[in-house]
């Protein structure tokens, strides 16, 4: 039996299938907003999938710089993501997302 | 050596904020005034020096920065929008209690971003400039910290806004894959010469454009704009409706232009979806608004979707015509939160617009003001208004897109009910209990800075229109 080869289209199929569960978490979670950080840090974890299998298949280091940075970038909107939670919760007192309609829209 | 001198304003911007939190630091929130100004001095400074920069196209940093008569105009906006929005949060800040020196130190911060977005030649340097906009923004709507509304509108713009840029970023990953660069010069070339895109090159595109249509809350993508600009505190509401706004719109324009600039039959459709939708909901939603912060995020919706007409239309007109209708924007929306950051009773804020009612007998130089940048909103002649959206749809008819045109025409007729029953309420209802005065020296300063402009732009309109009309053929130089 031949061992199945691992090309660029099998990552791109994870990096989609991992942005596709990222955006559905966001839109379809009625519970809590910790999950909603987590689906966006899997946004972007996707998103370095792609830029890191593409770095290596067009032989091009700027993708693999790209995803350093975005992952620096996640550090920091995780932070301030985390920070701003904390601030609804003392106002709250729950960080429920379908608590968070002071305001219709 | 690197030739620093093109990004000698973002230099001035980064170094001043970062001494401005070391002054900040070793003095404490007592030098909340004085680090607000000397944050004014600093934005002054950086625009003078972008403005002093030869118009010359010029690249750096291995083509991810470039500078252009269109990135000074565009910076030129930004600086005014953030100048106007550090002082208009001066007193403001002082009567709540959070006069904290952090505050003008975020404004620079997320303007040396919108600096980075203005003048982005790569992908790398767009996303870095957008995320130091962004990071920075959601720290200001979340300002008051002690505030429900305010935390809430934090969060609701965080989610929102971290989703855009998730978008956004899984756009630029397919383009580069699919192009083989990041590079807006190499991209513009790949798409020249290649035989029609590929479907992944398009997916790309889609997700890029719906990404920053978020940024400037295009419909479909505005959900976050009415929650965003009701809780944040006023003066932020007020600076993100002036520079972040025209930031976006200068890096969508640069986008579409430059790199996708050779697809312009494949994102024209897009945006004018984009445009109508935006136009016919800030039209509509707006109708049933009781409170007026709320009702100037439709407004402002509404008013995207004007320049987005200008956009559509992809030529050197087109965006000539968005750069006017950004800068007229400008002063109708500053002057706008302005008269909202006067409406104070008891020494509270008041934001329902019913609150208005009687002002032109309580305080009618406000009302006068109010009634002038309503009108110019609405679109009436002799006003700037009428003008900014004269230029675009000027260019929607000769770039040949008579639907949108006429949509658009429609749109501001809807549009003006709302405009004009504001000026009902304050001129013709009985007076409410009469607002706290006076309405404080920036404020009244700005008010009357920007009424001014509006209705005297008819007299005197060439340093605009000729200072659009260059950066727009930069645009299309490079």
């Amino acid at each position: 039996m031949q061992m199945l080869q691992i090309g660029l289209s099998h990552y791109l199929a994870v990096a989609a299938i991992l942005f596709t569960i990222g955006i559905f978490g966001i839109f379809l979670n009625r519970k809590n907003v910790i999950v909603i950080l987590m689906s966006i840090e899997l946004i972007l974890l996707s998103v370095n999938i792609n830029l890191v299998a593409f770095s290596v298949h067009l032989q091009d280091l700027a993708g693999q710089i790209f995803a350093m940075l975005v992952l620096t970038v996640a550090a920091a909107e995780a932070a301030i993501g985390l920070a701003i939670i904390v601030v609804y919760f003392r106002n709250r007192g729950t960080i429920a997302v379908e608590d968070i309609n002071v305001m219709k829209g | 050596m690197i030739n620093l001198t093109p990004v000698i304003p973002e230099l001035v911007l980064a170094c001043g904020g970062m001494a401005l939190l070391m002054i900040g630091v070793f003095r404490g929130d007592g030098a909340m005034r004085s680090v607000a100004w000397i944050s004014v001095l600093v934005l002054v400074v950086a625009g003078i020096a972008s403005g002093t920069l030869s118009s010359d196209r010029q690249v750096v940093f291995g083509g991810q920065f470039v500078t252009d008569a269109f990135a000074q105009f565009a910076k030129w906006l930004v600086v005014i929008g953030a100048v106007f929005g550090i002082a208009m949060s001066l007193s403001y800040n002082e009567r709540h209690e959070v006069a904290r020196f952090e505050f003008p130190v975020l404004i620079v911060f997320a303007t040396l971003g919108m600096f980075m977005m203005i003048s982005a030649n790569d992908l790398i340097s767009l996303y870095v400039g957008l995320e130091l906009q962004s990071l920075s923004l959601y720290v200001l709507a979340a300002f008051r910290r002690d505030n429900l509304r305010s935390s809430e509108a934090g969060l609701k713009y965080f989610v929102l806004g971290a989703l855009s840029s998730g978008m956004l970023l899984y756009g630029a990953s397919l383009v580069y894959g699919f192009a083989g660069s990041t590079g807006f010069d190499a991209l513009a070339g790949v798409f020249k010469t290649g035989s029609g895109p590929s479907i992944g090159l398009i997916v790309g595109m889609v997700f890029v454009i719906a990404g920053l249509a978020f940024k400037i809350s295009a419909v479909p993508f505005h959900m976050w704009t009415p929650d965003v600009y009701e809780g944040a505190p006023t003066p932020v509401t007020a600076f993100f409706a002036l520079a972040p706004k025209i930031a976006a719109f200068a890096l969508f324009m640069r986008v579409l232009t430059g790199p996708f600039g050779p697809l312009v039959a494949e994102w024209q459709q897009i945006v004018w979806l984009l445009a109508i939708a935006s136009m016919i909901l800030g039209a509509l939603a707006a109708i049933w608004q009781s409170n007026i912060k709320r009702l100037l995020a439709y407004s402002s919706i509404g008013h995207v979707g004007y320049a987005l007409v200008g956009l559509a239309a992809g030529n050197e007109t087109g965006v000539r015509g968005v750069l006017i209708y950004l800068a007229i924007y400008l002063a109708m929306s500053a002057g706008a939160f302005c008269c909202v950051l006067a409406m104070r009773r008891g020494n509270r804020m008041v934001e329902g617009i019913d609150d208005l009612a009687g002002l032109s007998r309580t305080q009618p130089m406000v009302a006068l003001a109010m009634a002038v940048l309503m009108f110019s909103m609405a679109g009436i002649p002799p006003l700037a208004g009428f003008f900014g959206k004269l230029y675009v749809f000027l260019a929607a008819v000769q770039a040949g897109l008579y639907a949108l045109a006429v949509i658009g025409v429609l749109a501001s007729v809807i549009g003006a009910y709302y405009y004009l029953r504001i000026i009902k309420i304050m001129y013709f209802d009985e007076p409410a209990e009469s607002m706290d005065r006076p309405v404080g020296r920036e404020i009244g300063a700005i008010m009357a800075a920007s009424t001014l402009f509006i209705v005297l732009f008819f007299v005197y309109p060439s340093p605009i229109l000729n200072g659009a009309q260059t950066a727009a053929a930069a645009l299309f130089a490079g």
